[in-house]
């Protein structure tokens, strides 16, 4: 018997597929999640729109908070700590969180290297904007990865973006003659050994999840369209006028994304959505999706 | 001989499944709502999070119809992981978690741990000449089976693959692996 193996990790992540998992900054929201039919919570201090608002540093959530969380629910329950910080994920993997997020809504705590993923039992999800960085962060032991979109805006445009440049770039390294594969992986930064098994295989290794600016039914429908395997809401749900009403509403658009039927009906009469941030108003230093490398 | 076969496409690795089925030659289905348990012999329900599963299953009817098959005897069911926490019909930690609950068996979620305590290993299964490799994954622990449910493999003294009749459940994921003989064997039991 061996536990805590790359294919635990990675086939634990695969049975996320199809699902959405919610941001909660309190156990009161975690039932509301898994009742509505979450797949799994990231237990969070704060939200990120107003990790955005309040500014300062963000860290990692108090582990009170997260047991509190863990004990209230059964589905699995996620936390987040900051791109490079070895010593947060420990003390993560210690409390017993079923998965990590290395997570740019968080601050970073290294402007030079990620987390060696492969050294935990835990699975680590982590975001990224282009292959290069996806097939990166596999490398170092992610078990699924995610858009980063911009976490905190209600705005689905730079998921969206995130989503077509990997899912447009695995087609494209699909397309291309063997011999073209080494120099691929030269110009994009990504290691040769997983570029080619994109090549055999027409997708990436691990799971991939779209995040970052999901707040409605149709937002979520439209990322599973795009080819994503499942959705995060982060601010989405709980930033707007009938959290419950939403989490719900936006559950039944993953499961019937190809049914606009079912969509409309679910997205009828659901109150406020949080409201939204133009890009356009974000200066670079503002964006979260810059941080990572 | 063109068995259909369905995969319970609420949540979960619906995809493995049908990839391994898609490899043994057979058409296969994803079933989202009622409808598209037509002509189906054989349905799986795939892991992934029984409390989602279950909850959109009821909701979309699927869990009647499902139920009407079976008692018809005119469908096989085989769940793994969450598929079979479905399944069972005595969950004594959350006993009204929505579920089909028809197969007589007794389940502890996440029995072995949460995903810290996830672990491979080799399992003898009966009637293989070979040993299977399971993966178990926040699995449920079996706690007990109740008359004319068959024991096909444990794991340190608790039940991991069983069945009843045209209904079968499994703690761990074949479908994770490379190794397709449960999926075979599933498959005759679907009239194949």
């Amino acid at each position: 018997m061996e536990k805590g193996t790359l294919r635990i990790k990675t086939g634990f992540a695969e049975m996320f597929k199809g699902g959405v998992i919610m941001d909660v900054v309190n156990a009161q929201q975690a039932e509301i999640a898994q009742e509505a039919g979450a797949v799994a919570v990231m237990a969070l201090e704060r939200v990120p729109a107003d990790i955005r608002a309040q500014g300062g540093v963000a860290r990692m959530s108090d582990p009170k908070l997260i047991k509190e969380i863990m004990s209230a629910v059964s589905i699995p329950v996620m936390a987040k700590c900051r791109i490079g910080h070895t010593v947060e994920a420990q003390i993560l993997e210690a409390l017993g969180v079923d998965f990590i997020d290395e997570s740019e809504v968080l601050t970073p705590a290294d402007e030079s290297f990620h987390i060696d993923k492969h050294a935990f039992k835990v699975p680590f999800v982590c975001g990224a904007t282009d292959i290069g960085e996806a097939l990166r962060r596999i490398a170092e032991g992610a078990a699924m990865i995610r858009t980063k979109g911009e976490a905190g805006t209600g705005n689905v445009v730079e998921a969206v973006r995130h989503a077509r440049s990997v899912l447009g770039a695995i087609r494209q390294i699909q397309a291309l003659p063997r011999e073209e594969l080494m120099t691929y992986a030269k110009n994009h930064g990504a290691p040769y050994e997983l570029v080619l098994w994109v090549h055999e295989n027409g997708r990436l290794p691990v799971v991939n999840f779209a995040a970052g600016g999901v707040a409605t039914p149709a937002d979520a429908a439209l990322m599973m369209q795009l080819g994503m395997d499942g959705v995060f809401v982060g601010s989405g749900i709980f930033k707007s006028g009938d959290p419950r009403k939403r989490a719900r509403a936006i559950v039944r658009a993953v499961t019937h994304y190809n049914n606009p039927e079912v969509l409309a009906e679910v997205s009828e009469d659901l109150g406020e959505p949080m409201v939204g941030i133009n890009l356009d108003f974000l200066s670079e230093e503002e964006k979260l999706a810059r941080r990572g490398w | 001989m063109g068995v259909k076969v369905g995969v319970l496409a609420i949540q979960g690795d619906v995809r493995e499944h049908r990839r391994m089925l898609e490899a043994l030659g057979v058409e296969v289905a994803e079933v989202r709502l009622p409808q598209h348990l037509e002509g189906l012999a054989g349905l799986i329900v795939p892991g992934g999070e029984s409390t989602t599963i279950g909850m959109l299953s009821r909701e979309y009817g699927l869990e009647e119809s499902i139920r009407a098959r079976l008692e018809a005897g005119s469908l096989a069911v085989w769940g793994t992981c969450a598929g079979a926490i479905w399944l069972a019909k005595h969950i004594p930690q959350f006993p009204d978690q929505p579920r089909l609950g028809c197969l007589d068996i007794t389940v502890q979620r996440n029995g072995y741990g949460r995903q810290v305590d996830s672990f491979e290993a080799d399992l003898c299964i009966e009637g293989f000449d070979r040993p299977f490799p399971a993966f178990f994954i926040r699995a449920p622990r079996i706690l007990g089976v109740g008359e004319g449910v068959e024991v096909l493999a444990s794991f340190e003294g608790s039940p991991v693959l069983v069945r009843s009749g045209k209904i079968w459940a499994s703690t761990f994921h074949p479908e994770l692996t490379s190794d397709a003989r449960i999926h075979k064997i599933f498959l005759e039991a679907c009239g194949r």
